[in-house]
């Protein structure tokens, strides 16, 4: 990655949050922020809370204590309406995709919160409504487009491997035009080519759209190549926050997540 | 009639005037087809001349392109021509090394590439490309980051042509009337399968002559649908994609990008389609794969009526008489089978297609043959703008390539080496005065490296390379990979080696198709336990006897070759493999070697053994390396000697 990449201020941060379900505690007093225009990892060993940190920022869950502050406002917690109408749009760790539909209507259905027209009208498919989902669906495909995979367009999604489904649902989470995107483990399961053109894809929305991107990864490699700065959970609390160097030479990493001491270079 | 326009450019202004709103071309991008028509290319031609020229382009100065078959990468080649210079198509999946070995020997100036992965590949290379100025780039996307002094937005490009347009009103036109056929209209390099690639210098001329004398022999028309899917930089893409457009005024379609041809090539209907014979057969595996998921009765149905169509359909095809019982037999097929097949095909509208580069299986070619898809074989190099040969509707055969396009002379050396003279003749391989001599004589003649024969119905029927030519003993021609081919069309056989140059007769060695024998041996309950048991089966070598038999007989039939029927072969116990160096990377048999390595076997082949005991050294996936011993029967054939003995 080039050099001195300059963000904004926070668009979101999380102020000490706790989490538990009954007497389980997921989350511990985390806080972190995330700032315009860069690529968030948040990383851990399995259970760690990385997705349940993802559903509390997107209103999932909601937490018993902390505070969330999303482009200036602050809340106790989020709902997930808001959080999709407010510009933060998410992928989910397994796949959530309507697996009968289309590659095109799954991606259409990401246009959901930026519909104007009622059901009614929707329905009649006249004037107004009609000139809508032109609008929707040339938006739609230029995500299409983006993505590369016009060849699957009218493809049930249901048929497509794991690795398109993933991008699929890439798709209509940038469907939403969103400010923050939230990926949870986009590259689970894929073969080392799938990867690579993942880690491509959210680098250029991140570049070309200029869209702030949060994810949770397993793969190191990939966390390191393409994050700008990460944060480390561990058991519900935050061990470790920086810039991939700083974060890969933390010991309480190493420990907790690395397991051993290694030389990477 | 007016004087007909001799250069591409002036074509060009042509067919603006004279088709106007007629598409010209069409691209799907968004998901929609978006049209240009005639008038809006020569706008964009245009504007596109006037930049380059406002950045300094030169008559003479060279424009690379580099991408997919994109409408943009089409009008830089027209407008490189219009004002004089020379487009040089490079193929958009070569390494960057080898784009910069044509941008630098082109000694190109600008570049016109599709999108970012194409650019990298050219800024990777930049250094050693001392004559390269700037690089226009047609898709923006990931080209924000990049610095922007070198690399210019075609938009942009665009916009300072208009500009200058503006301030030059004449400058366009002058240019385009400055044009003479004889300049030179296009640089195509070879991609060359032995040592560096050779850029073939074409005129207008050469190309627009061969042009129309194709469409003319084909009676192609304004109304034509074409697809432009293969590389710009190949030399049948050039003719058929832009040349025969331009001639005759047909639209040429590109497709979204590379994954969805088949989509595009269904969404278009093409009604002139070119392909090389893998795509054919790629195309029909797939149906025969899909067919066995069917059910029963559509099986049965299909079935069915492919044995129709396989009896009849080339007789329609041909206008021959047919009984009223076949051609009922075959429309009922046509309405059950035929026409949805087409139509999943992309080919419902085809009236003719066109394959070459290799042989093409006479299963695939009869299959498509047999649908009433007028599929025809040419024969045709770069250094002739394509055609030399071309078969006439009504005279197609699957072992001939045609006869002699239009204009086009034919003869054949006393080693069996064909030359060709025609108006589309190359003038010279670029900065290569040494080869060009080699290749092309002084009377116009080009040496095309191929061995054949003109045929008794007046066909060319190419046999080998003409360095792989040989002879028997009693001085009869012999083609080794002739013979290999034909063998190789039986599904049952995967490699074969055959030897007969300075010996008394033709004997293969044989290598079996582990997946289409081994379905075979299921079906017929025989049991094995490794490709060598397998191979030595008798069962086996009975099959691949009766193949052998075949070739024999179809070879009888024709006096040329009727002294290299096969009269001994052997099945070898061992795949031939690349990793052993038995096979070339691309997966051609490396006859010299097979011969020192198993020298013992070809022996035996050329002596009265039945069998012939071998021990190979193999080269296992981890490099680790072992032996395997076989005890290999050999098999005696009959050969046929009665020519006429079909009657």
């Amino acid at each position: 990655m080039e050099g001195d990449r300059k963000f904004g201020d926070p668009i979101l941060e999380v102020q000490d949050i706790n989490l538990s379900f009954g007497g389980v505690t997921a989350l511990e007093g985390v806080s972190f922020d995330i700032l315009n225009g860069e690529v968030r990892a948040i990383i851990g060993p399995n259970g760690a809370g990385k997705s349940s940190m993802l559903n509390v920022i997107n209103g999932f869950y909601h937490p018993q204590q902390g505070q969330i502050t999303y482009k200036g406002k602050t809340r106790r917690q989020m709902r997930p309406h808001h959080a999709a109408s407010s510009g933060i749009a998410r992928t989910f760790q397994n796949i959530a995709l309507f697996k009968g539909m289309s590659t095109l209507d799954n991606i259409m259905t990401g246009r959901n919160t930026k519909m104007r027209k009622n059901l009614l009208w929707q329905a009649l498919y006249l004037g107004p409504a009609k000139r809508e989902e032109l609008e929707h669906r040339d938006f739609v495909e230029h995500v299409i487009d983006f993505l590369e995979i016009q060849a699957i367009r009218k493809t049930p999604v249901g048929k497509l491997p794991y690795g398109m489904q993933k991008r699929v649902e890439l798709g209509r989470a940038l469907a939403a035009e969103p400010e923050l995107l939230l990926l949870d483990e986009p590259m689970a399961g894929m073969n080392l080519e799938e990867k690579e053109d993942m880690c491509r894809f959210v680098l250029d929305v991140n570049d070309q759209f200029g869209t702030t991107i949060a994810l949770i990864e397993h793969d190191m490699g990939v966390v390191m190549d393409i994050s700008d700065r990460v944060v480390v959970l561990d058991y519900g609390k935050k061990i470790a926050d920086g810039t991939p160097e700083e974060v890969r030479a933390d010991q309480r990493v190493i420990e907790a997540y690395l397991g051993v001491t290694r030389d990477d270079n | 009639m007016a004087v007909k326009s001799d250069t591409f450019p002036k074509l060009l202004l042509e067919n603006a005037r004279r088709f106007g709103d007629r598409p010209a071309i069409r691209e799907k991008e968004f998901g929609i087809w978006q049209t240009w028509n005639w008038r809006q290319v020569a706008d964009e031609v245009r504007a596109l001349a006037c930049g380059f020229a406002a950045r300094g382009f030169k008559r003479g100065d060279r424009v690379a392109i580099v991408g997919d078959n994109r409408p943009r990468l089409y009008w830089t080649m027209a407008a490189a021509q219009s004002i004089g210079g020379v487009p040089v198509p490079t193929y958009q999946d070569a390494v960057a090394e080898e784009i910069q070995y044509v941008l630098e020997h082109a000694e190109v100036k600008f570049v016109v590439a599709e999108d970012q992965e194409q650019v990298d590949k050219i800024l990777d290379v930049q250094e050693r490309c001392p004559s390269l100025r700037e690089i226009f780039f047609d898709d923006t996307r990931g080209m924000r980051k990049y610095d922007q002094s070198r690399l210019i937005d075609f938009e942009v490009l665009q916009r300072e042509g208009r500009e200058f347009d503006q301030k030059n009103p004449d400058y366009f036109v002058q240019q385009v009337e400055q044009g003479k056929g004889e300049d030179v209209a296009i640089l195509l390099y070879t991609s060359g399968t032995t040592g560096r690639p050779k850029g073939v210098v074409l005129t207008h001329d050469n190309v627009l002559i061969t042009a129309r004398n194709g469409i003319e022999f084909d009676h192609l028309t304004q109304d034509e649908e074409v697809l432009a899917y293969l590389p710009m930089a190949w030399v049948g893409d050039h003719i058929f994609s832009y040349a025969q457009s331009y001639v005759s005024g047909f639209c040429v379609s590109c497709p979204e990008n590379a994954s969805t041809v088949m989509h595009d090539l269904r969404e278009i209907g093409p009604t002139y389609f070119f392909a090389p014979p893998p795509i054919f057969e790629s195309l029909l595996t797939n149906v025969m794969i899909r067919m066995e998921d069917a059910a029963r009765i559509s099986q049965i149905i299909f079935t069915y009526f492919m044995r129709v169509a396989r009896s009849v359909g080339p007789k329609i095809l041909a206008k021959e008489a047919v009984s009223i019982k076949d051609k009922w037999l075959y429309k009922l097929g046509h309405l059950l089978v035929y026409g949805p097949l087409k139509n999943t095909l992309g080919m419902s509208r085809i009236q003719l297609a066109y394959t070459a580069g290799e042989a093409i299986g006479p299963d695939i070619f009869d299959f498509y043959r047999s649908l009433g898809i007028n599929i025809k074989q040419l024969y045709g190099q770069t250094e002739a703008s394509v055609n030399v040969t071309l078969q006439p509707d009504g005279e197609v055969y699957p072992d001939t390539v045609g006869k002699p396009a239009p204009q086009v002379e034919i003869k054949i050396a006393d080693d069996g080496e064909v030359l060709y003279r025609s108006p589309g003749v190359f003038q010279c391989y670029f900065k290569n005065e040494a080869e060009t001599r080699e290749i092309k004589t002084e009377e116009g003649w080009v040496h095309t490296g191929d061995a054949g024969f003109i045929d008794d119905r007046g066909h060319l029927k190419i046999i080998d390379r003409a360095k792989d030519v040989g002879k028997l003993n009693d001085g009869s021609i012999f083609a080794p990979k002739y013979v290999e081919n034909k063998l190789k069309f039986f599904p049952h056989i995967k490699e074969v080696v055959a030897f007969g140059d300075g010996r008394d007769y033709c004997a293969v060695m044989v290598n079996i198709d582990m997946e289409a024998v081994a379905n075979w041996a299921e079906r017929n309950n025989i049991s094995y336990a490794s490709y060598q048991e397998l191979a030595a089966r008798p069962e086996v070598y009975q099959l691949i006897e009766d193949g052998v038999s075949k070739v024999n007989e179809e070879l009888a039939a024709d006096p040329n070759l009727a002294a290299s029927q096969i009269r001994r072969f052997l099945v070898l116990h061992k795949e031939l493999d690349a990793d052993d160096g038995e096979l070339t990377r691309t997966r051609k048999v490396r006859r010299r070697f097979i011969a020192d390595k198993y020298r013992t076997l070809v022996d035996a082949l050329y002596s009265d053994k039945k069998s012939c005991f071998i021990e190979t050294e193999v080269a296992f996936e981890d490099g680790r390396t072992g032996s395997i011993s076989a005890d290999l029967q050999i098999r005696d054939l009959n050969v046929y000697t009665d020519l006429k003995k079909a009657s």
